[in-house]
């Protein structure tokens, strides 16, 4: 990663729909040279999609979101990946993180209500061969997403003009 | 009551800012994007507002010394140290004030006598004009062009100076324009200096805020130490204006009578914020000031953005190389307040007219980019508008 690639990374983080001119000057640098690092960066898939960060708590769509700490026994020559996949080819299930500490894969998923995201840990999760346990958390507030305050009005607190 | 006869006629003879009536009707306006804010748009880190609240909850709610907290005096000095390569006592040269401002007012009143003059280059904050004549002294102009960078050139200073010249104020990195001195530069105003005894204020409070280089400290340059108060604080760089905490450094004798000012009108800086510009300092030797470079690096990417936009529209603008300030000219055949007029009126958009700044800032605007990104592009977008529809 060199210098400008860490610095459209920055730029794309804070505003994904950063237009590549604006970027350059920005940056200081040529929009071809800045385009050219862009592709660069999709095709080492670097970045890997342009989502908005959306506040679900403000959508009532129902929808429940669970974290789920999996204890598992990882499988000779596979470690913990070939679990991780059993798990993350399944479409509810939105992150699988390998972790450190108390248990070893946290699972974050998303489902139509609170029934269906049960079931789906106790008769799909739960049964992969090698999982040894399971600790359903239901996410019940959003206060803080990405480095953003969900609850914090975007406000200026400054005097309109000042010395 | 004739309070016309009653009031001190020195501090009645200084004209209202400029800035003032302009704030007044921005203030009553909806919808007006405003380019004219003088601080940063970030808040101030959260690790330094906490460390506040923690010392009121230690019951760190008393006086201070007259000089500020020795802890923070000696994180001032290790700070200036390893940033500016500038070395003060923390015991008897470094004093810590209510924002940098205090500062400018101390240095003048421990240096002018009735009738001295103080050279400040124009156009420069509004601040410095006023605080000569209340210290008594005469404010001696000297002008910076966009031609010359609004440097200070060695010519114009010595053009200035007279057998009553007491002090040079050195404001820069400069608001309103923008401009650095570099190492070069000050070398020659001190080969102006040597030999004289002049004094140097140097306000250094966007000494961080420095693009495309590093800012130089003017004490660092040989032989000036001796002349020199440095005025800085956490203001601009920490994003901590609304605390009002500076520091004044400079030779133990000018610093005893700029302490005995203090000591008897503000007693000591006020404690919470010594705390949480303690943390701030802290916190930046051991993760090597990582608030201030994201800071500075996002003031970086906006200053090019905004150079970029003024002169797409078809002003001049020459490059700014510190503070978050872009000092364009307006269009040929417009004095700075019919323009800023027009974009507040026309296109909502305030700016602040060069002249606030002093007579030479006339034919210019202060466009300040600690602003949105967004408001940024918007404003940029009205005021290429504006100046398309001339």
């Amino acid at each position: 990663m060199n210098e400008l690639e860490m610095r459209i990374l920055e730029v794309l983080t804070d505003d994904a729909r950063t237009p590549v001119k604006q970027i350059a000057v920005m940056l200081g640098r040529g929009e071809e040279e800045v385009a050219a690092a862009i592709r660069g960066l999709e095709e080492r898939r670097v970045i890997l999609k342009y989502p908005a960060l959306i506040n679900w708590d403000k959508v009532e769509s129902g929808e429940v979101e669970a974290l789920i700490e999996v204890r598992v026994t990882p499988q000779r020559d596979h470690g913990f990946d070939a679990i991780a996949e059993q798990i993350y080819r399944f479409e509810e299930v939105r992150n699988v993180y390998l972790m450190s500490g108390g248990y070893d894969l946290l699972v974050m998923l998303k489902a139509s209500n609170l029934k269906k995201l049960a079931l789906f840990v106790a008769e799909k999760l739960s049964t992969i061969e090698g999982v040894l346990s399971t600790a359903t958390h239901f996410v019940l507030k959003r206060y803080k997403n990405e480095g953003v305050i969900t609850d914090e009005k975007r406000t200026d607190r400054r005097l309109k003009v000042t010395p | 009551m004739n309070y016309e006869n009653i009031l001190c006629r020195r501090v009645a003879d200084v004209p209202p800012s400029g800035i003032r009536k302009f704030f007044d009707v921005v203030s009553e306006m909806d919808g007006v994007i405003s380019l004219g804010v003088g601080e940063p748009d970030f808040n101030t880190p959260w690790t330094y507002t906490d460390a506040a609240i923690y010392s009121l909850r230690r019951g760190h709610t008393h006086y201070t010394s007259n000089w500020g907290l020795i802890e923070l005096r000696r994180a001032i000095n290790r700070y200036l140290i390893g940033r500016f390569e500038t070395e003060y006592d923390p015991t008897d040269e470094i004093l810590v004030t209510v924002g940098a401002s205090e500062g400018i007012d101390l240095a003048l009143r421990a240096l002018v006598e009735p009738g001295d003059e103080v050279i400040v280059p124009d156009p420069s904050y509004v601040s410095y004009m006023p605080n000569i004549r209340f210290a008594g002294g005469v404010c001696v102009a000297v002008p910076t062009v966009a031609e010359e960078g609004f440097r200070l050139t060695p010519e114009r200073l010595r053009a200035a100076i007279t057998p009553k010249t007491k002090a040079l104020i050195l404001p820069y990195p400069n608001n309103p324009t923008g401009a650095v001195m570099r190492r070069e530069d000050l070398e020659k105003l001190a080969g102006v200096l040597r030999g004289t005894d002049i004094m140097v204020i140097s306000d250094e409070i966007y000494a961080e805020l420095t693009y495309e280089g590093r800012h130089v400290s003017f004490a660092s340059i040989p032989g000036m130490w001796e002349r020199t108060i440095t005025l800085n604080g956490f203001s601009k760089a920490f994003a901590m204006t609304g605390w009002r905490m500076g520091f004044a450094c400079g030779p133990r004798e000018v610093m005893a009578v700029m302490c005995k000012i203090h000591q008897y009108t503000m007693l000591c800086a006020p404690t919470p914020g010594q705390y949480a510009a303690l943390e701030a300092l802290s916190s930046g030797e051991q993760n090597d000031y990582a608030d201030v470079r994201r800071m500075v690096e996002s003031y970086d990417r906006r200053r090019r953005l905004i150079v970029h936009g003024l002169r797409e529209a078809g002003l001049a603008c020459h490059e700014p190389l510190g503070a978050f300030y872009a000092f364009p000219a307006v269009p040929a055949g417009m004095d700075s307040q019919a323009f800023c007029e027009k974009l507040l009126w026309e296109q909502k958009v305030a700016a602040v007219p060069g002249d606030a700044f002093g007579a030479l800032g006339n034919g210019f605007f202060r466009c300040s980019y600690a602003a949105s990104i967004e408001n940024i592009q918007t404003a940029l977008a009205r005021i290429a508008d504006s100046v398309g529809a001339q």
